[in-house]
């Protein structure tokens, strides 16, 4: 019998309601529910979450570190774009 | 028998099946085949550990002798528990542990909802709780099933052998004694001939899905609820009433 590596999926958890989903780690699974099975059983045990994503690595598109320079750094001294003259209100959380 | 001793058996039998098939189980932490399994699998464990000391601790405040949680789950011998056949069965391969699982948990579930309309309280409410768990654990092992039936040839010949291999075992579940119909008169409790028409429900569409055949019934073996086992639960007892056999009282 071969043995065949099971594909990896990505795991995003939302920790409670009204808060984004955010990347948890990866599990591998021979399919979509079996995914979701094991990123329950991986990444949920201590109640970190209330809802679940997995989506399959190779689905993701990813940008390419060679191309870092032009992707990201024509941003670097564009401070104007930074809304840092604004005053944060109190109380306002998750910003 | 009084509507109390038959409260405490039944109490009893609840917690030694999630005791014994939980052994079982921690006999298969760091041997699952793949890390994700591995996780599920002790989680699992830990689950039904949970649900046997709340269980053996109700027992004990029932019968009022000071007994412990571990009282129950090490200082007593084979005859003494009431856990079905087919959890102390060895966990063979991948294949024969799930479907043992597939098998208990599809019954477990629906006996888990007739105890939360029982009138025993605290019964309702340790059923509550543990109801919750069960429902994954069914959710879990019903997609494996399909999975391995529905799989490769080997997979689905090997998931079709471990089923009617385990199927003899599936009888005694249903059989009422007179502990299960103490409970049913005298607590409401579950009504195991509508359960096993559930049970039936239940298994035959994970089954099919499966592409797999429930076995045709057969010759079933019973005595588990009575404390008649197979020569399997004395070696698992051995092995896991060892240290407090040997220190008794010992914690750390």
């Amino acid at each position: 019998m071969s043995k065949q590596e099971w594909p990896l999926y990505e795991v995003f958890v939302r920790s409670k309601a009204g808060l984004s989903h955010r990347h948890a780690g990866s599990v591998h699974a021979p399919d979509d529910q079996m995914a979701l099975d094991h990123a329950r059983d991986a990444y949920t045990r201590r109640s970190e979450g209330v809802s679940l994503w997995v989506v399959r690595s190779d689905s993701i598109v990813a940008s390419d570190p060679a191309e870092t320079s032009a992707f990201f750094e024509p941003a670097k001294d564009k401070i104007y774009r930074h809304p840092t003259f604004y005053e944060i209100p109190d109380g306002v959380k998750n910003l | 028998m009084s509507a109390n001793q038959a409260l405490i058996a039944y109490t009893l039998r609840l917690a030694d099946n999630a005791l014994i098939l939980a052994q079982r189980m921690v006999e298969l932490v760091a041997a699952e085949p793949e890390l994700e399994e591995e996780l599920a699998n002790a989680n699992f464990a830990l689950d039904f550990i949970g649900q046997a000391r709340m269980f053996y601790t109700y027992a004990g405040e029932l019968e009022g002798q000071g007994r412990s949680e571990d009282d129950f789950a090490f200082m007593r011998d084979e005859r003494e528990f009431g856990n079905l056949l087919l959890l102390e069965q060895p966990n063979g391969h991948f294949g024969d542990a799930l479907v043992r699982q597939f098998l208990f948990e599809a019954f477990y579930l629906h006996l888990l909802e007739a105890l939360m309309r029982c009138s025993d309280q605290r019964l309702c409410e340790i059923a509550a709780r543990a109801i919750k768990e069960v429902k994954y654990h069914f959710r879990h092992s019903s997609h494996w099933l399909v999975r391995l039936g529905d799989g490769t040839e080997l997979s689905h010949n090997r998931a079709q052998t471990s089923l009617d291999d385990a199927w003899r075992y599936t009888g005694e579940m249903f059989t009422a004694d007179e502990i299960d119909t103490a409970m049913q008169e005298n607590f409401d409790g579950p009504d195991l001939a509508s359960i096993h028409e559930l049970w039936r429900r239940d298994i035959a569409t994970v089954v099919v899905e499966a592409t797999l055949q429930l076995p045709d019934d057969q010759w079933m073996a019973s005595g588990g609820k009575q404390g008649r086992h197979s020569e399997h639960l004395g070696f698992l007892l051995a092995e896991m009433q060892y240290l407090q056999r040997s220190f008794p009282g010992a914690t750390w």
